[in-house]
C-alpha cells in the first residue's frame, strides 16, 4: 500500500507527542535537547507531507524544512554551550539539581 | 536599490553598528571605558536617525513590510536601548566581554527589528529565534555563577520548546491554508478545526514569550539570576516587542478568528494579573519582585488588546513607551543598589532614603508609575489601556482588571514604606553614582512625570496609528 497523507500526519504528530512527554518526563539535560529536536523533525514532516500531497505547485513547506535544520542547529549550539557551563558550575547535568531558585 | 536602504533604515542601522564593534574588536581593541562612550554615542545617533527619512512600502516579495507605526514602535526600542546603555555604566565598565555583550544584545535588537517587520510566518519565525538565542546567551554572562546558569538553561530550553509548538501550529495553518503570507492569510481563514487548532499552538507560542499565565513559570527564575541589563532587557524590550507584534498579528492577519481569541485573552489577561499580584505579595527578592510585577502587567496590555480596535493599538504603543521609562528607571536603582552592595532584599532597602535620597526619590516615582497613581504616567497608561478595553462593553472584565490596580498597590508601597519609614540601623551606604547614570535617571524621571501631562505625546501615537 502507497503512503498517503494521513500516515504522515499520523506519524508527525506521534513524533510530537512522543517530543513534548520526553521533555516534561527526562530529567537530563542532553535528553530533554534531544526531545526538543524531536517535536522539530516532526515539524519537518509535517510541512513535507503537505507540501507533497496538499499543495504540490508550491515550495514554501519545503523551503522552510530548511530553515527549520538550520536554526535547529543554531539552537543547540548555545544550548550545548550553556549546559558545558553548567556542568562546570553543578558538577551534574540532572535538571532536578538546578535549583538554587524556587517560586 | 533607494528603496532598499530607506525602507529598511533601522535594521541597516543597527547592522553597521554590529560589524563597526566587530572590527573595534578584532583591531586592536578599545578599553571598555572609551568603547563604551563610543557606544552610548552610536545609540543616541541610531536613536535620532530614526525620525528622519522614512518611508512605507514592501520588500522581497512582502517578506518584509513597514509603516508609520511600525517605525514608531521600532523608535521606542531604540530609545529603550540607548537608556539601557546610559543606566548600567557601572556593570558595563566592569564587563570583561563588553563588545561581545553588546553585539548580542544588538543581534537580539535586530531580531526584533525584523519580527515587527515581517510579513511572512517563515520571516517571522526566523527573527524570532534571532531575538531570543542571543538572550539566553546573554543570561549566562556572569560565567562562574550558579544562578546565571541555571537563568540561561531554563531560558534556552523553555523557548526552544515553545518554539517548537509555534512551529507546530504554523505548519498545520500551512496545510490548511496553503501559504505563509500574512497578506493572504487573512482571507483563507475559515475557523475550521485544524486552523483553531494551529492558532492555538500559535498563540501559545506568543503568550510564552509574553510570559502570560499558564506559561510564565520560566520568567521569574531567569529575571533572577540573569544579570541586571539583561533582565532589564528582557522585561522591556523584548517584551514590548514581543507585545507590539502579537497585537499587530491578532488585529490584522487572524481578525476572522476573532470571536475565538477575544475569550482566550480574556481569561487569560484575569490569570495573569491575579496570579502576578499574588505571587508579587510574597517576594523578598527585588528582581524577583519586579519579575511578577511585569508578568502582572502584561495583564493590563492584555486587557487593551482585547478591544480589537485601533484606539487598543494606541493605548498600548502609549503604555510600553510608559513602561520603559518606569521600568528602566526602577532596574536602574536595584542595579545600582546590588552592583555596590550585593544587597538585592527588599529588607535591605529599608531606611535608603537617609543615606541615598536621590536613589529613593527615582524608585518611590517608578513604583508609583508602575503602580498607576494619577500624576505619574504610569495612571494615564493603564486608563487608556483599560477605557480602550471597555469599548466591547465587557464591563465586569474591566472591573476585576480595576480591582486588580488597587491589590497591585499593596506590593508597591511596601518597598516605598520600607525606603521612606521604616528604620534601619545599617542601611545601604551612600552610593556614587557616576555622571552617565545620572543622566539616565533624571531622564527617566522627567519622562515619567512629563509624558502623562504632554497630551500631544498620545495624539501623535494615536494619528501614526490611524
Amino acid at each position: 500500500m502507497e503512503p498517503g497523507l494521513y500516515h504522515l500526519l499520523f506519524i508527525s504528530a506521534a513524533l510530537f507527542f512522543i517530543g513534548v512527554y520526553g521533555f516534561l518526563t527526562r530529567r537530563n539535560l542532553i535528553a530533554m535537547l534531544m526531545s526538543i529536536e524531536l517535536i522539530l523533525n516532526s515539524v519537518n514532516l509535517n510541512f513535507i507531507a503537505f507540501n507533497k500531497y496538499v499543495w504540490a505547485d508550491k515550495l514554501d513547506g519545503l523551503f522552510f524544512t530548511i530553515f527549520v535544520i538550520a536554526i535547529a542547529a543554531a539552537e543547540a549550539a548555545v544550548a550545548i554551550a550553556i549546559i558545558i557551563n553548567l556542568t562546570k558550575n553543578f558538577q551534574s547535568i540532572d535538571v532536578e539539581e538546578t535549583e538554587e531558585m524556587k517560586y | 536599490m533607494n528603496e532598499f536602504f530607506t525602507l529598511m533604515k533601522p535594521e541597516l542601522l543597527i547592522m553597521a553598528i554590529l560589524f563597526l564593534l566587530l572590527f573595534i574588536k578584532i583591531s586592536k581593541g578599545l578599553a571598555n571605558d572609551k568603547l563604551l562612550q563610543f557606544i552610548q554615542v552610536l545609540l543616541l545617533i541610531n536613536f535620532v536617525a530614526g525620525f528622519f527619512l522614512n518611508a512605507e512600502g514592501k520588500l522581497f516579495d512582502s517578506m518584509y513590510q513597514t509603516n508609520a507605526m511600525i517605525v514608531l514602535q521600532k523608535n521606542i526600542l531604540n530609545l529603550g536601548m540607548f537608556f539601557i546603555s546610559l543606566l548600567f555604566t557601572d556593570w558595563f565598565r566592569k564587563c570583561e566581554h563588553l563588545s561581545e555583550f553588546f553585539m548580542l544584545m544588538l543581534s537580539a535588537l535586530l531580531g526584533m527589528f525584523y519580527m515587527m517587520s515581517s510579513g511572512n510566518l517563515l520571516m517571522f519565525y526566523l527573527s524570532l529565534e534571532l531575538a531570543t538565542i542571543p538572550v539566553a546567551a546573554m543570561s549566562n554572562f556572569n560565567l562562574d555563577k550558579k544562578v546565571s546558569s541555571e537563568a540561561a538553561i531554563k531560558m534556552i530550553l523553555s523557548s526552544a520548546f515553545s518554539s517548537g509548538i509555534l512551529l507546530f501550529g504554523i505548519s498545520l495553518l500551512y496545510g490548511a491554508t496553503g501559504t505563509l503570507s500574512f497578506t493572504e492569510m487573512p482571507a483563507l481563514l475559515t475557523s475550521s478545526p485544524l486552523q483553531i487548532l494551529a492558532f492555538v499552538c500559535l498563540f501559545t507560542a506568543f503568550a510564552f514569550k509574553m510570559s502570560v499565565v499558564p506559561f510564565h513559570f520560566w520568567t521569574a527564575d531567569v529575571y533572577e539570576g540573569s544579570p541586571v541589563v539583561v533582565t532589564s532587557f528582557l522585561s522591556v524590550i523584548s517584551k514590548g516587542a514581543i507585545a507590539f507584534v502579537f497585537v499587530s498579528t491578532l488585529f490584522k492577519v487572524f481578525q476572522p478568528l476573532h470571536d475565538i481569541w477575544y475569550n482566550m485573552i480574556m481569561v487569560l489577561s484575569v490569570m495573569t494579573m491575579l496570579i502576578g499580584n499574588l505571587f508579587a505579595l510574597r517576594q523578598q527578592n527585588i528582581k524577583r519582585f519586579l519579575a511578577f510585577s511585569s508578568i502582572a502587567q502584561v495583564g493590563f496590555i492584555l486587557v487593551g488588546m482585547s478591544s480589537n480596535s485601533t484606539q487598543g493599538t494606541a493605548s498600548i504603543i502609549y503604555f510600553i513607551c510608559i513602561y520603559i521609562f518606569s521600568n528602566l528607571a526602577a532596574f536602574g536603582v536595584a542595579d545600582l543598589i546590588s552592583f555596590f552592595t550585593g544587597k538585592e532584599n527588599v529588607d535591605d532597602y529599608k531606611g535608603l532614603y537617609q543615606t541615598n535620597p536621590l536613589l529613593s526619590w527615582v524608585l518611590a516615582l517608578s513604583l508609583f508609575s508602575l503602580a498607576g497613581i494619577p500624576p505619574t504616567a504610569g495612571f494615564f497608561g493603564k486608563l487608556f489601556l483599560l477605557s480602550a478595553g471597555a469599548t466591547t462593553g465587557n464591563y465586569i472584565f474591566i472591573g476585576i482588571a480595576a480591582v486588580n490596580m488597587i491589590i497591585s498597590l499593596y506590593y508597591y508601597l511596601r518597598i516605598i514604606r520600607a525606603v521612606f519609614m521604616d528604620k534601619n540601623e545599617t542601611p545601604v551606604e551612600k552610593i556614587s553614582i557616576n555622571p552617565y547614570t545620572k543622566i539616565g535617571l533624571y531622564i527617566c524621571s522627567a519622562g515619567i512625570v512629563l509624558i502623562g501631562l504632554l497630551s500631544w505625546v498620545y495624539d501623535y501615537i494615536e494619528s501614526v496609528v490611524n
